[in-house]
Protein backbone atom coordinates (compact mmCIF):
# COMPACT_ATOMS: atom_id res chain seq x y z
CA UNK A 1 0.00 0.00 0.00
CA UNK A 2 1.38 3.13 -0.55
CA UNK A 3 1.22 5.86 1.83
CA UNK A 4 -1.34 8.70 1.53
CA UNK A 5 1.23 11.81 0.99
CA UNK A 6 -1.64 14.34 0.05
CA UNK A 7 -1.32 16.53 3.37
CA UNK A 8 2.19 16.50 3.49
CA UNK A 9 2.24 19.24 1.30
CA UNK A 10 0.77 22.80 2.48
CA UNK A 11 -2.41 23.02 0.60
CA UNK A 12 -1.58 26.62 -0.23
CA UNK A 13 1.30 25.19 -2.98
CA UNK A 14 -1.55 23.74 -4.83
CA UNK A 15 -2.92 26.88 -5.49
CA UNK A 16 -0.21 28.56 -6.89
CA UNK A 17 -1.26 29.26 -9.81
CA UNK A 18 -4.45 30.82 -9.17
CA UNK A 19 -4.82 34.83 -9.83
CA UNK A 20 -5.87 36.07 -6.57
CA UNK A 21 -9.46 37.92 -7.09
CA UNK A 22 -10.51 41.28 -6.29
CA UNK A 23 -10.49 43.11 -3.25
CA UNK A 24 -12.45 46.82 -2.74
CA UNK A 25 -12.45 49.59 -0.52
CA UNK A 26 -13.76 48.54 2.79
CA UNK A 27 -16.58 51.17 4.07
CA UNK A 28 -17.87 50.85 7.66
CA UNK A 29 -20.24 53.00 9.58
CA UNK A 30 -23.69 54.47 9.91
CA UNK A 31 -26.34 53.51 7.56
CA UNK A 32 -27.21 56.63 5.47
CA UNK A 33 -30.26 54.94 3.48
CA UNK A 34 -30.88 51.20 3.85
CA UNK A 35 -32.30 51.34 -0.11
CA UNK A 36 -29.21 52.53 -1.20
CA UNK A 37 -26.62 52.06 1.36
CA UNK A 38 -27.13 48.22 3.52
CA UNK A 39 -24.65 46.70 5.13
CA UNK A 40 -25.28 43.79 7.31
CA UNK A 41 -22.44 44.43 9.59
CA UNK A 42 -23.80 47.22 11.15
CA UNK A 43 -25.09 47.41 15.01
CA UNK A 44 -28.21 48.55 13.92
CA UNK A 45 -28.75 45.63 11.21
CA UNK A 46 -27.30 43.20 14.08
CA UNK A 47 -29.74 44.94 16.67
CA UNK A 48 -32.95 43.92 14.51
CA UNK A 49 -32.88 43.78 11.17
CA UNK A 50 -36.69 42.91 10.71
CA UNK A 51 -38.10 46.55 10.66
CA UNK A 52 -35.25 47.28 7.89
CA UNK A 53 -36.22 44.21 6.07
CA UNK A 54 -40.25 44.99 6.48
CA UNK A 55 -39.25 48.75 5.45
CA UNK A 56 -37.50 47.76 2.42
CA UNK A 57 -39.82 45.44 1.47
CA UNK A 58 -42.46 47.69 1.20
CA UNK A 59 -40.60 50.39 -0.69
CA UNK A 60 -37.92 48.88 -2.75
CA UNK A 61 -37.94 45.88 -2.48
CA UNK A 62 -34.77 45.20 -3.87
CA UNK A 63 -32.12 47.16 -1.96
CA UNK A 64 -28.47 48.28 -3.36
CA UNK A 65 -25.44 49.14 -1.58
CA UNK A 66 -21.94 50.50 -2.85
CA UNK A 67 -20.26 48.54 -0.18
CA UNK A 68 -18.17 45.33 -0.51
CA UNK A 69 -17.42 46.66 -3.89
CA UNK A 70 -21.39 46.44 -4.61
CA UNK A 71 -24.32 44.70 -4.02
CA UNK A 72 -28.03 43.70 -3.74
CA UNK A 73 -30.59 42.69 -1.33
CA UNK A 74 -34.09 41.26 -2.38
CA UNK A 75 -36.53 41.22 0.20
CA UNK A 76 -39.56 39.46 -0.96
CA UNK A 77 -39.60 35.59 -0.72
CA UNK A 78 -40.84 35.15 -4.61
CA UNK A 79 -37.24 37.10 -5.39
CA UNK A 80 -35.66 35.19 -2.75
CA UNK A 81 -36.67 31.52 -4.23
CA UNK A 82 -35.97 32.68 -7.53
CA UNK A 83 -32.28 33.63 -7.05
CA UNK A 84 -31.72 30.56 -4.82
CA UNK A 85 -33.31 28.38 -7.94
CA UNK A 86 -31.50 29.93 -10.40
CA UNK A 87 -27.86 28.78 -9.94
CA UNK A 88 -26.98 29.84 -13.51
CA UNK A 89 -27.08 33.41 -13.72
CA UNK A 90 -26.13 33.15 -9.52
CA UNK A 91 -22.82 31.65 -8.68
CA UNK A 92 -21.77 30.34 -5.04
CA UNK A 93 -18.33 30.48 -5.45
CA UNK A 94 -18.59 32.92 -2.60
CA UNK A 95 -21.45 32.80 0.06
CA UNK A 96 -19.55 34.98 2.61
CA UNK A 97 -20.38 39.13 1.23
CA UNK A 98 -16.96 40.44 1.97
CA UNK A 99 -14.29 42.60 0.02
CA UNK A 100 -12.68 40.07 -1.50
CA UNK A 101 -13.79 38.00 -4.39
CA UNK A 102 -12.56 35.18 -5.20
CA UNK A 103 -11.22 34.24 -8.97
CA UNK A 104 -13.83 33.28 -11.09
CA UNK A 105 -11.36 29.67 -12.20
CA UNK A 106 -12.31 28.77 -8.67
CA UNK A 107 -15.87 27.90 -10.05
CA UNK A 108 -17.34 25.71 -10.27
CA UNK A 109 -15.37 23.93 -7.07
CA UNK A 110 -14.88 26.64 -4.90
CA UNK A 111 -13.07 27.04 -1.26
CA UNK A 112 -15.22 24.48 0.76
CA UNK A 113 -17.64 22.63 -1.55
CA UNK A 114 -20.60 21.68 -1.97
CA UNK A 115 -21.77 25.43 -0.40
CA UNK A 116 -19.29 27.09 -2.74
CA UNK A 117 -19.67 24.84 -5.66
CA UNK A 118 -21.65 25.44 -8.68
CA UNK A 119 -23.49 22.75 -10.94
CA UNK A 120 -22.39 20.37 -12.13
CA UNK A 121 -19.54 19.61 -9.88
CA UNK A 122 -21.69 20.55 -6.73
CA UNK A 123 -24.25 17.54 -7.32
CA UNK A 124 -21.54 15.23 -6.53
CA UNK A 125 -19.55 17.08 -3.44
CA UNK A 126 -22.58 16.88 -2.21
CA UNK A 127 -24.19 13.48 -2.80
CA UNK A 128 -20.70 12.54 -1.15
CA UNK A 129 -22.07 13.86 2.23
CA UNK A 130 -25.62 13.13 1.68
CA UNK A 131 -26.08 9.53 3.73
CA UNK A 132 -24.19 10.25 7.05
CA UNK A 133 -26.60 13.47 7.15
CA UNK A 134 -30.40 11.52 6.76
CA UNK A 135 -32.68 11.58 9.22
CA UNK A 136 -32.06 8.28 10.67
CA UNK A 137 -28.39 8.81 10.68
CA UNK A 138 -28.15 11.46 12.68
CA UNK A 139 -30.93 9.97 15.50
CA UNK A 140 -28.49 7.81 16.20
CA UNK A 141 -26.54 11.23 17.98
CA UNK A 142 -30.00 11.79 20.05
CA UNK A 143 -29.02 9.89 22.75
CA UNK A 144 -25.49 11.38 23.35
CA UNK A 145 -26.70 15.14 22.89
CA UNK A 146 -29.34 14.44 25.26
CA UNK A 147 -26.76 12.70 27.69
CA UNK A 148 -24.81 16.48 26.87
CA UNK A 149 -27.02 18.48 27.29
CA UNK A 150 -28.03 17.39 30.58
CA UNK A 151 -24.84 17.86 31.98
CA UNK A 152 -24.87 21.44 30.84
CA UNK A 153 -27.80 21.89 33.16
CA UNK A 154 -26.27 20.07 35.40
CA UNK A 155 -23.25 22.88 35.33
CA UNK A 156 -25.76 25.37 36.22
CA UNK A 157 -26.14 24.22 40.24
CA UNK A 158 -26.53 27.21 42.28
CA UNK A 159 -26.26 29.68 39.95
CA UNK A 160 -29.42 31.90 39.63
CA UNK A 161 -28.53 33.51 36.29
CA UNK A 162 -26.62 31.53 33.18
CA UNK A 163 -25.60 32.61 29.81
CA UNK A 164 -27.94 30.57 27.91
CA UNK A 165 -25.39 31.64 24.60
CA UNK A 166 -22.31 30.98 26.16
CA UNK A 167 -23.06 28.00 29.01
CA UNK A 168 -25.30 26.42 26.78
CA UNK A 169 -26.79 27.04 23.06
CA UNK A 170 -22.84 27.19 21.98
CA UNK A 171 -21.48 23.74 23.30
CA UNK A 172 -24.19 21.69 21.99
CA UNK A 173 -23.44 22.21 17.99
CA UNK A 174 -19.72 22.45 18.74
CA UNK A 175 -19.78 18.58 20.73
CA UNK A 176 -21.68 17.02 18.15
CA UNK A 177 -19.16 18.11 15.46
CA UNK A 178 -16.81 17.42 16.80
CA UNK A 179 -17.86 14.20 17.72
CA UNK A 180 -18.68 13.73 13.75
CA UNK A 181 -15.61 15.01 13.00
CA UNK A 182 -13.48 13.02 15.29
CA UNK A 183 -11.77 16.28 16.39
CA UNK A 184 -11.29 16.65 20.22
CA UNK A 185 -13.58 18.19 21.87
CA UNK A 186 -11.57 20.25 24.13
CA UNK A 187 -10.94 22.34 21.31
CA UNK A 188 -14.29 23.93 21.30
CA UNK A 189 -12.63 27.41 22.70
CA UNK A 190 -10.86 27.15 19.04
CA UNK A 191 -13.61 26.29 16.86
CA UNK A 192 -15.27 29.71 18.50
CA UNK A 193 -12.51 31.63 17.04
CA UNK A 194 -12.65 29.78 13.70
CA UNK A 195 -16.28 30.32 12.97
CA UNK A 196 -16.17 34.10 14.24
CA UNK A 197 -13.47 34.72 12.01
CA UNK A 198 -15.18 33.75 9.07
CA UNK A 199 -18.38 35.39 9.65
CA UNK A 200 -17.95 38.22 11.83
CA UNK A 201 -13.87 39.74 10.60
CA UNK A 202 -15.89 40.09 7.19
CA UNK A 203 -14.35 44.00 7.67
CA UNK A 204 -10.97 42.94 8.70
CA UNK A 205 -7.89 44.05 6.80
CA UNK A 206 -7.64 41.69 3.71
CA UNK A 207 -4.28 40.61 5.42
CA UNK A 208 -5.77 40.20 8.87
CA UNK A 209 -8.36 37.80 6.93
CA UNK A 210 -6.21 36.06 5.38
CA UNK A 211 -3.75 35.23 8.65
CA UNK A 212 -6.78 34.29 10.54
CA UNK A 213 -8.13 31.91 7.65
CA UNK A 214 -4.44 30.53 7.45
CA UNK A 215 -4.62 29.26 11.16
CA UNK A 216 -8.26 27.68 10.45
CA UNK A 217 -6.42 25.72 7.63
CA UNK A 218 -3.37 24.69 9.67
CA UNK A 219 -5.89 23.26 12.29
CA UNK A 220 -7.28 21.28 9.86
CA UNK A 221 -4.52 19.91 8.11
CA UNK A 222 -2.65 19.06 11.36
CA UNK A 223 -5.97 17.12 12.26
CA UNK A 224 -6.03 15.27 8.76
CA UNK A 225 -2.62 14.11 8.96
CA UNK A 226 -3.31 13.05 12.23
CA UNK A 227 -6.21 11.12 10.81
CA UNK A 228 -4.30 9.46 7.69
CA UNK A 229 -2.13 7.96 10.59
CA UNK A 230 -4.52 6.24 12.35
CA UNK A 231 -7.92 6.05 10.21
CA UNK A 232 -11.18 6.16 12.69
CA UNK A 233 -14.85 5.48 11.97
CA UNK A 234 -15.96 9.62 11.28
CA UNK A 235 -16.05 12.02 9.02
CA UNK A 236 -12.56 12.96 8.32
CA UNK A 237 -11.32 9.81 7.80
CA UNK A 238 -14.39 8.99 5.37
CA UNK A 239 -13.55 12.22 3.50
CA UNK A 240 -9.73 11.08 3.18
CA UNK A 241 -10.85 7.93 1.98
CA UNK A 242 -13.21 9.05 -0.49
CA UNK A 243 -13.26 9.27 -4.01
CA UNK A 244 -14.82 11.35 -7.18
CA UNK A 245 -14.50 10.37 -10.72
CA UNK A 246 -12.16 7.72 -10.02
CA UNK A 247 -9.64 9.18 -8.12
CA UNK A 248 -9.47 10.28 -4.14
CA UNK A 249 -10.66 13.66 -3.51
CA UNK A 250 -8.28 16.67 -3.77
CA UNK A 251 -6.74 17.64 -0.58
CA UNK A 252 -7.83 21.14 -0.90
CA UNK A 253 -11.60 19.91 -1.39
CA UNK A 254 -11.21 17.49 1.91
CA UNK A 255 -10.23 20.43 4.14
CA UNK A 256 -12.24 22.53 2.18
CA UNK A 257 -15.57 20.30 2.90
CA UNK A 258 -14.05 19.97 6.52
CA UNK A 259 -13.85 23.51 7.43
CA UNK A 260 -17.40 23.93 5.85
CA UNK A 261 -18.77 21.16 8.24
CA UNK A 262 -16.89 22.88 10.94
CA UNK A 263 -17.99 26.29 10.52
CA UNK A 264 -21.95 25.88 9.10
CA UNK A 265 -22.43 23.62 12.37
CA UNK A 266 -21.55 25.53 14.49
CA UNK A 267 -23.02 29.23 15.02
CA UNK A 268 -25.95 28.88 13.11
CA UNK A 269 -27.37 25.83 15.69
CA UNK A 270 -26.20 27.71 18.34
CA UNK A 271 -27.87 30.57 17.11
CA UNK A 272 -31.47 28.91 16.43
CA UNK A 273 -30.71 26.95 20.10
CA UNK A 274 -30.22 30.57 21.40
CA UNK A 275 -33.03 32.69 19.57
CA UNK A 276 -35.40 30.09 20.72
CA UNK A 277 -34.65 30.51 24.64
CA UNK A 278 -34.83 34.24 23.90
CA UNK A 279 -38.29 33.89 22.44
CA UNK A 280 -39.34 31.76 25.54
CA UNK A 281 -37.57 33.92 28.05
CA UNK A 282 -39.77 36.89 26.43
CA UNK A 283 -42.75 35.15 26.12
CA UNK A 284 -44.01 33.74 29.14
CA UNK A 285 -47.57 32.36 27.73
CA UNK A 286 -45.57 30.51 24.76
CA UNK A 287 -43.17 29.12 27.59
CA UNK A 288 -45.82 27.83 29.66
CA UNK A 289 -47.68 26.17 26.64
CA UNK A 290 -44.73 24.07 25.60
CA UNK A 291 -43.93 23.36 29.19
CA UNK A 292 -47.92 21.92 29.33
CA UNK A 293 -47.64 20.42 25.97
CA UNK A 294 -44.04 19.42 25.04
CA UNK A 295 -45.38 17.41 22.11
CA UNK A 296 -46.24 21.00 20.26
CA UNK A 297 -42.34 21.59 20.27
CA UNK A 298 -41.73 20.32 16.71
CA UNK A 299 -44.14 22.58 15.52
CA UNK A 300 -42.96 25.50 17.80
CA UNK A 301 -39.82 24.62 16.66
CA UNK A 302 -40.35 25.08 13.22
CA UNK A 303 -42.09 28.51 13.71
CA UNK A 304 -38.43 29.13 15.65
CA UNK A 305 -36.49 29.15 12.69
CA UNK A 306 -38.98 30.63 10.16
CA UNK A 307 -38.99 33.69 12.52
CA UNK A 308 -35.39 33.49 13.61
CA UNK A 309 -33.85 32.08 10.59
CA UNK A 310 -30.83 32.35 11.35
CA UNK A 311 -28.76 32.29 8.12
CA UNK A 312 -28.36 34.40 4.97
CA UNK A 313 -26.47 33.25 1.99
CA UNK A 314 -24.52 35.16 -0.73
CA UNK A 315 -24.10 34.81 -4.19
CA UNK A 316 -22.15 36.49 -7.19
CA UNK A 317 -23.69 37.99 -10.11
CA UNK A 318 -22.41 35.88 -13.21
CA UNK A 319 -23.29 38.35 -16.38
CA UNK A 320 -24.41 41.97 -16.58
CA UNK A 321 -28.23 42.00 -16.51
CA UNK A 322 -31.44 43.58 -15.78
CA UNK A 323 -33.14 41.52 -13.00
CA UNK A 324 -36.70 41.90 -11.51
CA UNK A 325 -36.45 46.01 -11.88
CA UNK A 326 -32.50 46.54 -11.28
CA UNK A 327 -29.43 46.65 -12.99
CA UNK A 328 -27.07 43.98 -11.54
CA UNK A 329 -23.65 43.59 -12.83
CA UNK A 330 -21.38 41.11 -13.20
CA UNK A 331 -19.69 40.13 -10.01
CA UNK A 332 -22.11 42.14 -7.95
CA UNK A 333 -23.09 40.79 -4.69
CA UNK A 334 -26.63 39.24 -3.69
CA UNK A 335 -27.35 39.10 0.02
CA UNK A 336 -29.79 36.12 0.05
CA UNK A 337 -32.12 36.69 2.69
CA UNK A 338 -33.58 33.55 4.06
CA UNK A 339 -34.66 35.47 7.66
CA UNK A 340 -36.74 38.62 5.04
CA UNK A 341 -37.96 35.79 2.92
CA UNK A 342 -39.54 33.92 5.96
CA UNK A 343 -41.27 37.13 7.04
CA UNK A 344 -43.27 38.19 3.95
CA UNK A 345 -46.30 38.98 4.65
CA UNK A 346 -47.25 37.72 0.55
CA UNK A 347 -46.16 34.32 1.99
CA UNK A 348 -47.27 33.65 5.08
CA UNK A 349 -49.58 35.04 7.19
CA UNK A 350 -48.95 37.03 10.36
CA UNK A 351 -45.91 36.94 8.83
CA UNK A 352 -44.28 39.27 11.69
CA UNK A 353 -45.58 37.15 14.32
CA UNK A 354 -44.34 34.19 16.27
CA UNK A 355 -47.64 31.74 16.13
CA UNK A 356 -45.84 28.55 18.03
CA UNK A 357 -48.87 26.40 16.94
CA UNK A 358 -48.16 27.46 13.18
CA UNK A 359 -49.45 24.47 10.95
CA UNK A 360 -48.35 25.80 7.29
CA UNK A 361 -45.05 27.21 7.65
CA UNK A 362 -43.18 26.86 4.12
CA UNK A 363 -40.20 28.70 5.82
CA UNK A 364 -36.92 28.36 3.94
CA UNK A 365 -34.64 28.39 7.01
CA UNK A 366 -32.17 25.74 5.42
CA UNK A 367 -32.57 27.86 1.83
CA UNK A 368 -33.98 26.02 -1.07
CA UNK A 369 -33.32 24.06 -4.48
CA UNK A 370 -29.83 22.14 -4.53
CA UNK A 371 -27.59 23.86 -1.70
CA UNK A 372 -30.94 22.52 0.94
CA UNK A 373 -28.84 22.87 4.12
CA UNK A 374 -26.95 19.26 4.37
CA UNK A 375 -26.86 19.68 8.15
CA UNK A 376 -30.74 20.03 8.53
CA UNK A 377 -31.92 16.87 9.91
CA UNK A 378 -28.79 17.40 12.05
CA UNK A 379 -29.65 21.03 13.31
CA UNK A 380 -33.36 19.62 13.93
CA UNK A 381 -32.26 16.87 16.23
CA UNK A 382 -29.80 19.39 18.36
CA UNK A 383 -32.39 21.87 18.36
CA UNK A 384 -35.03 19.68 19.89
CA UNK A 385 -33.04 17.97 22.21
CA UNK A 386 -31.91 21.49 23.20
CA UNK A 387 -35.08 22.95 23.73
CA UNK A 388 -36.61 19.73 25.42
CA UNK A 389 -33.97 19.04 28.25
CA UNK A 390 -33.91 23.09 28.80
CA UNK A 391 -37.71 23.04 29.10
CA UNK A 392 -38.10 19.89 30.85
CA UNK A 393 -35.00 20.92 33.23
CA UNK A 394 -35.60 24.85 33.61
CA UNK A 395 -39.15 24.93 32.92
CA UNK A 396 -39.30 28.74 34.22
CA UNK A 397 -36.64 31.16 33.18
CA UNK A 398 -36.72 34.88 32.23
CA UNK A 399 -34.36 37.61 30.63
CA UNK A 400 -32.51 38.58 33.27
CA UNK A 401 -31.51 42.00 31.38
CA UNK A 402 -33.05 42.27 27.85
CA UNK A 403 -30.65 45.47 27.49
CA UNK A 404 -27.33 42.95 27.81
CA UNK A 405 -28.78 40.48 25.31
CA UNK A 406 -26.25 40.87 22.49
CA UNK A 407 -26.39 39.39 18.78
CA UNK A 408 -24.05 38.41 16.58
CA UNK A 409 -23.45 40.77 13.52
CA UNK A 410 -23.15 39.32 9.43
CA UNK A 411 -24.31 36.47 8.01
CA UNK A 412 -25.27 34.52 10.86
CA UNK A 413 -27.40 36.00 13.08
CA UNK A 414 -27.56 34.60 17.27
CA UNK A 415 -27.32 35.58 20.38
CA UNK A 416 -24.17 35.94 21.68
CA UNK A 417 -24.43 37.16 25.26
CA UNK A 418 -27.89 36.05 26.81
CA UNK A 419 -28.64 36.19 30.43
CA UNK A 420 -31.24 34.25 31.84
CA UNK A 421 -32.68 34.25 35.51
CA UNK A 422 -33.01 30.54 36.13
CA UNK A 423 -33.77 30.67 40.11
CA UNK B 1 -56.80 10.11 -2.64
CA UNK B 2 -53.00 9.80 -3.40
CA UNK B 3 -49.37 11.52 -3.18
CA UNK B 4 -46.58 11.69 -5.23
CA UNK B 5 -43.48 13.01 -4.76
CA UNK B 6 -41.49 14.76 -7.72
CA UNK B 7 -38.11 13.90 -7.64
CA UNK B 8 -37.21 16.88 -9.91
CA UNK B 9 -38.33 19.11 -7.21
CA UNK B 10 -37.53 17.24 -4.04
CA UNK B 11 -34.66 18.51 -2.09
CA UNK B 12 -34.29 16.16 0.87
CA UNK B 13 -35.98 18.53 3.23
CA UNK B 14 -37.37 15.61 5.11
CA UNK B 15 -41.16 17.66 5.91
CA UNK B 16 -43.20 14.86 4.62
CA UNK B 17 -41.62 11.95 6.27
CA UNK B 18 -41.26 13.64 9.53
CA UNK B 19 -45.31 14.84 9.80
CA UNK B 20 -46.52 11.88 7.86
CA UNK B 21 -44.06 9.13 8.34
CA UNK B 22 -47.00 6.36 7.60
CA UNK B 23 -47.44 8.00 4.04
CA UNK B 24 -43.75 9.18 3.26
CA UNK B 25 -40.10 7.32 3.89
CA UNK B 26 -36.72 8.72 3.25
CA UNK B 27 -33.97 6.62 0.86
CA UNK B 28 -30.47 6.25 1.74
CA UNK B 29 -29.42 9.94 0.77
CA UNK B 30 -32.49 11.79 2.68
CA UNK B 31 -34.88 12.03 -0.66
CA UNK B 32 -38.74 11.76 0.42
CA UNK B 33 -40.19 8.48 -1.50
CA UNK B 34 -43.78 7.74 -1.56
CA UNK B 35 -44.70 4.29 0.49
CA UNK B 36 -46.25 1.94 -1.11
CA UNK B 37 -48.38 2.89 -4.54
CA UNK B 38 -49.04 6.69 -2.62
CA UNK B 39 -52.67 5.35 -2.02
CA UNK B 40 -53.83 7.72 1.10
CA UNK B 41 -55.46 5.41 3.76
CA UNK B 42 -58.58 6.36 5.71
CA UNK B 43 -57.80 8.55 8.47
CA UNK B 44 -54.34 9.36 7.01
CA UNK B 45 -55.89 12.68 4.89
CA UNK B 46 -55.05 15.41 7.09
CA UNK B 47 -51.49 14.53 7.59
CA UNK B 48 -51.45 14.06 3.55
CA UNK B 49 -52.35 17.75 3.44
CA UNK B 50 -49.99 18.63 6.66
CA UNK B 51 -47.12 17.21 4.92
CA UNK B 52 -48.14 19.23 1.09
CA UNK B 53 -48.40 22.49 3.33
CA UNK B 54 -44.98 22.53 4.69
CA UNK B 55 -42.62 20.81 1.77
CA UNK B 56 -40.46 24.25 1.10
CA UNK B 57 -39.72 23.10 -2.66
CA UNK B 58 -43.79 22.05 -3.94
CA UNK B 59 -42.26 18.59 -4.82
CA UNK B 60 -45.75 17.07 -3.44
CA UNK B 61 -48.67 16.51 -5.64
CA UNK B 62 -52.02 15.50 -3.98
CA UNK B 63 -54.48 13.76 -5.99
CA UNK B 64 -58.18 14.21 -4.48
CA UNK B 65 -59.43 11.34 -6.36
CA UNK B 66 -57.76 8.09 -6.76
C1 LIG C 1 -30.21 25.80 12.50
C2 LIG C 1 -29.06 25.49 11.96
C3 LIG C 1 -28.71 25.66 10.52
C4 LIG C 1 -29.23 26.53 9.59
C5 LIG C 1 -30.33 27.56 9.78
C6 LIG C 1 -28.54 26.27 8.34
C7 LIG C 1 -28.81 26.94 7.17
C8 LIG C 1 -28.25 26.64 5.94
C9 LIG C 1 -28.63 27.25 4.70
C10 LIG C 1 -29.66 28.36 4.54
C11 LIG C 1 -27.91 26.66 3.71
C12 LIG C 1 -28.02 26.95 2.21
C13 LIG C 1 -26.82 27.57 1.62
C14 LIG C 1 -27.04 28.20 0.26
O1 LIG C 1 -28.15 28.24 -0.26
O2 LIG C 1 -26.04 28.69 -0.28
C15 LIG C 1 -27.04 25.69 4.34
C16 LIG C 1 -26.15 24.89 3.68
C17 LIG C 1 -25.33 23.95 4.29
N1 LIG C 1 -25.33 23.63 5.64
FE1 LIG C 1 -26.53 24.39 7.07
N2 LIG C 1 -27.63 25.28 8.53
C18 LIG C 1 -27.70 24.87 9.84
C19 LIG C 1 -26.96 23.86 10.44
C20 LIG C 1 -26.05 23.07 9.78
C21 LIG C 1 -25.34 21.96 10.38
C22 LIG C 1 -25.52 21.47 11.81
C23 LIG C 1 -24.52 21.47 9.41
C24 LIG C 1 -23.56 20.31 9.45
C25 LIG C 1 -22.76 20.01 10.36
C26 LIG C 1 -24.72 22.25 8.21
C27 LIG C 1 -24.08 22.03 7.03
C28 LIG C 1 -24.39 22.64 5.83
C29 LIG C 1 -23.77 22.30 4.56
C30 LIG C 1 -22.70 21.24 4.33
C31 LIG C 1 -24.36 23.12 3.59
C32 LIG C 1 -24.04 23.18 2.10
C33 LIG C 1 -25.05 22.43 1.28
C34 LIG C 1 -24.83 22.57 -0.21
O3 LIG C 1 -24.30 23.58 -0.67
O4 LIG C 1 -25.22 21.65 -0.95
N3 LIG C 1 -25.66 23.21 8.47
N4 LIG C 1 -27.29 25.68 5.69
S1 LIG D 1 -40.74 17.69 2.30
FE1 LIG D 1 -40.62 17.99 0.11
S2 LIG D 1 -38.49 18.36 -0.34
FE2 LIG D 1 -38.64 17.49 1.67
S3 LIG D 1 -38.29 15.33 1.41
FE3 LIG D 1 -40.45 15.68 1.42
S4 LIG D 1 -40.94 15.99 -0.72
FE4 LIG D 1 -38.78 16.20 -0.55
Amino acid sequence: MTVDDRFTRDHRDTRGELPLGTRNEIVVGPVSDWAEDFSHLEPEWAADPYPIQDDLRRRCPIAHTGRFGGGWLPTRYEDVAAIAYDTERFSSRSIIMSNYRPPLELAPIGATPPISSDPPFHHDARKLLLPAFTKSAVAKREAATRAFCHALVDGFEGQPVVDAARDYAQHIPMRVIADMLGFPPEDGPRFREFVENALEGVNLPPEERLARMESLFDYLYAQIRDHVENPRDDLTTYLIDAELYGRKLDPAHVAGTIALLLIAGIDTTWSAIGASLWHLAKTPADRERLVAEPELLPTAMEEFLRAYAPVTMARLVKEDMHWRGVDMKADDWVLLSFPAANRDPEQFERAGEVVIDREVNRHVAFGLGIHRCVGSHLARMELRVALEVWLERVPAFTLDDPGAVTWSPGQVRGPRTLPLRIG
Amino acid sequence: MKVHIDPGRCQGHGRCYTLAPGLFGEDEEGYGQVVGDGVVPPGEEQAARLAVANCPELAIELQEEA
